[in-house]
């Protein structure tokens, strides 16, 4: 493991003509970033960078970068992105010259803290002025971390789009669907690292594998970009005889595409197959057609490689965007409110037990932790039928002539509660 | 003695005053205000009421005040509603001209309207208002007017305003148990809109907003017509409530220092002076900062602002207001108010003068008195279209078109 190194300019990779960057930022980023440091992603150089230095320390990641001023006194950023944003300002030039060097570069981010939202959407503009391509792949926060978390992470997602040529988002709320009334708060951060990792493992597929029926990045980003909501990606692998059957099921039962639902409401696809030697092209045809009988409205752009590694065994990368607003990640509609609060308070137990002696999963950094312990500790088992962003009893505020009334909330605010004291503006 | 049939009431059930606009409307069409009650309000809170016993008293006051003064028996009132519960939402209704030729219809217009009410509400939810806004015509935009064109598919564009049944029903069944008639429910900040802007400053596009007691309403106008709507529980009550917790004082002593002293934006010259207050014999009880009292409000008046302009960014009209922004409301008397929101809102800010009303003296034209104004002046617009269509003078001239026509 190194140290903060210098930065060199990246060797190009084996299998490919381009420089790819991967760059973790914050937490739940460069957590993620370990978990693509494998022998897959040969060739492309990865950089951590974050306002924690025990994340850092952590990191396999070839480059660190800390960022850090005497404002943050070594606690990071505290979950503001503002703290965030300031401080890549001030080490702007630090961003660009760890950009530089790159064909493309890969933003890995959770957004919702205050390292990968404030910090992000900096690097993304540090990199775009480097001349690289810039793709970001983001995850949201769960819609249980509060209403504060998913406005931060809104934001700084508008502030990506309008920076990166391209931005895949996958809001974690989704992997619900993924997971039971048994997978625990570990699990499910995994899961949700894992498919970020497919999201980039296909666009990297897509770069560096030699291509039948090639699909330029430049098509990649055209495609993401300019739709105004978050693209939706999955990727499916399959093998054996009945793998094109299989793979076509696998994707209209994803649940990333809503169970193909999405596909037919999405206005563009982007589809990439890639298999062995041995990938007919009755397999291309059935594949593609059963797709494009999903998504009638959309423009599909194709493409198909072979690696000869891929002896019996195709997968595809489908990336989806629509155009529409409509594409809000479902609050807890399809899944009973109950459930979810089950599921953070009866996996609780298991989650501090785990997180004293395993490191925490990729995604799942000390903040989140904290805030999702924070919450079990507050009211136990109570199962209230409305999601609710709980406050903890400490400081009691009086609301004087409001006590009895309904309370006004206003985006996660107590709007009764008097300004100053939200804001925490002294008096005397 | 007037004929009852001319008289239009608009009734104001507020969280700090109640107060009924007595209207008559003229031959031409335009109202002349001739009487005003107000009575202090008691059990409302947030613009909904809480203790029926308490507000029906204060509520029987003003509109006996107002009978007084404009010499009048008040029958039926048009009553105005607010509450955080209520929102508003644009909604597009669809309709397919079949017709052989393509001509749009009476008809298809009707049908297009019909469809764009049809609305999925909550069960509780009842609609307080749907406002059209513009036609269009395969695609087209900003058609007034559709019938006698030829298209395919007529499409109207809806504002409504909903809110929770149960609460409004509140304030409809105090006044009816006052032996009144409701003519009709009207959105408080739609009331005051109608009394503040000109036709001339709808079509430019503007923001009207009224900070009352208990509640902000707000009301987008562009394009002359509604574009956006807005109720937020938060008004003059809180800033008092705020001075109460900050500076430690009592309600109604709060209340007194934010009338006498208060201001919207912090005062450098104001910067570490101090009031000394007193109890009821003279003694001095309590010493204040002046600068802590102004930067209570300033924070909670700037936060209303705030909202409101976020609000307006994310339903993206902040670039269509050319005509500014117009405050209301007892809350809009704050010193220095309009300098306060100017840079949140990036637009130009003035109090709203209720000029779009004639006959009015100017002891009425007080930004309280809007609303209820405002109410006064819908309730003339509803019956002068209904006069519209069933006067007598036009019954005689159809039945003697009729005859006319007669071969």
């Amino acid at each position: 493991m190194k140290t903060k190194t210098e930065i060199e300019p990246a060797a190009p990779g084996p299998k490919s003509a381009r420089t790819v960057k991967i760059i973790g930022v914050g937490g739940a980023g460069v957590g993620l970033l370990d978990a693509l440091n494998v022998e897959e992603f040969a060739g492309a150089n990865f950089v951590a960078i974050n306002t924690d230095a025990p994340s850092l320390a952590a990191s396999s990641a070839t480059v660190k970068i800390h960022l850090e001023t005497k404002l943050l006194r070594g606690l990071g950023t505290g979950g503001d992105p503002e703290r965030g944003r300031a401080i890549a300002e001030e080490q702007f030039a630090t961003l660009k010259t760890a950009c530089e060097g790159a064909d493309v570069i890969l933003i890995v981010a959770g957004l919702g803290g205050g390292a990968g939202s404030g910090i992000s959407p900096v690097l993304a503009r540090a990199a775009k002025e480097t001349g690289a391509l810039v793709l970001a792949f983001v995850t949201l926060p769960f819609m249980c971390e509060g209403n504060r978390r998913q406005q931060q992470a809104r934001q700084s997602l508008e502030q990506l789009k309008s920076v990166a040529d391209g931005v895949i988002c996958l809001p974690s709320q989704k992997t619900f669907k993924l997971i039971d009334e048994n997978t625990s708060v570990l699990d499910t951060f995994r899961i949700t690292g894992g498919l970020l990792i497919e999201g980039v493992r296909g666009v990297w597929q897509l770069l560096t594998r030699p291509g039948l029926i090639q699909i330029h990045f430049d098509d990649l980003c055209s495609l993401v970009r300019d739709r105004h909501s978050e693209s939706l990606f999955a990727f499916v692998e399959a093998s054996g005889a009945g793998r094109s059957r299989e793979i076509v099921e696998k994707l209209l039962a994803h649940p990333l595409l809503d169970e193909g639902r999405a596909l037919a409401e999405s206005d563009a696809v982007l589809v990439s197959l890639m298999g062995g030697k041995d990938l007919t092209m009755a397999e291309v045809n059935r594949v593609m057609e059963q797709i494009g009988r999903h998504c009638e409205q959309a423009q599909i752009i194709m493409g198909a490689a072979v690696d000869v590694e891929f002896k019996n065994h195709l997968s595809v990368t489908v990336i989806a965007a629509k155009h529409s607003i409509a594409v809000a990640p479902e609050p807890s509609i399809d899944l009973a409110p109950d459930d979810q609060g089950g599921q953070m308070t009866s996996r609780g137990a298991a989650a501090r037990a785990g997180a004293r002696c395993a490191t925490p999963a990729p995604g799942f950094n000390l903040e989140q932790r904290e805030q999702l312990l924070a919450k079990n500790a507050g009211r136990p088992r109570k199962a209230t039928s409305k999601m609710r962003q709980e406050q903890l009893p400490l400081a009691i505020i009086a609301k004087g002539r409001f006590d009895n009334s309904d309370p006004t909330v206003h985006k996660g605010e107590d709007l009764d509660i008097p300004t100053f004291v939200r804001r925490g503006v002294a008096m005397n | 003695m007037f004929d009852d049939s001319n008289i239009i009431v608009g009734l104001e059930i507020g969280t700090s005053k109640i107060c009924a606009v007595v209207g008559e409307q003229n031959a031409d069409g335009t109202l002349n205000i001739v009487g005003l009650g107000q009575s202090p309000a008691n059990g409302v809170r947030k613009g909904e009421i809480v203790d029926a016993a308490l507000a029906e008293e204060r509520v029987r006051n003003a509109i006996v005040e107002a009978e007084q003064m404009a010499d009048v028996e008040i029958r039926s009132v048009y009553l105005g509603v607010t509450g955080g519960h209520l929102r508003g939402f644009n909604n597009r209704g669809v309709h397919p001209v079949v017709s052989a030729d393509r001509e749009i219809s009476d008809d298809d217009v009707q049908d297009v309207i019909k469809n764009a009410k049809a609305i999925n509400l909550p069960a509780e939810n009842t609609v307080v208002h749907a406002v059209r806004q513009h036609f269009l015509v395969d695609g087209h935009d900003g058609i007034t007017n559709p019938v006698g064109m030829l298209g395919a598919r007529l499409e109207v564009d809806m504002h409504v305003v909903h809110g929770n049944t149960n609460r409004l029903q509140n304030s409809i069944r105090l006044v009816k148990g006052l032996q009144l008639e409701v003519e009709e429910i009207v959105f408080n900040g739609l009331a005051s809109s109608l009394a503040l802007l000109t036709s001339e400053q709808k079509e430019l596009g503007a923001l009207v907003i009224d900070i009352g007691g208990g509640t902000t309403d707000y009301v987008v106008y562009s394009d002359g017509v509604i574009k956006h709507t807005g109720a937020l529980a938060v008004g003059g009550d809180h800033v008092s409530n705020d001075l109460g917790h900050g500076l430690k004082v009592q309600l109604s002593r709060a209340e007194k220092l934010k009338l006498e002293h208060g201001s919207a934006l912090m005062d450098d010259a104001m910067k570490g002076r101090t009031l000394t207050i007193s109890n009821e014999l003279g003694l001095p009880l309590k010493t204040i900062n002046v600068e802590h009292l102004q930067r209570i409000m300033s924070l909670r008046l700037e936060e209303i602002f705030q909202i409101i302009a976020s609000d307006l960014e994310q339903a993206g009209l902040t670039d269509y207001l050319r005509a500014g922004v117009f405050l209301c409301g007892g809350c809009a008397r704050v010193p220095q108010i309009a300098k306060l929101a100017e840079p949140i809102l990036q637009m130009p800010v003035s109090l709203g003068q209720t000029n779009s009303i004639s006959g009015l003296k100017s002891a009425l034209d007080q930004p309280e008195f809007v609303t209820a104004i405002g109410l006064a002046k819908f309730g003339s617009l509803k019956t002068r279209k209904r006069e519209g269509k069933s006067s007598i003078a036009q019954g005689i001239k159809g039945v003697f078109g009729k005859f006319l026509q007669r071969p």
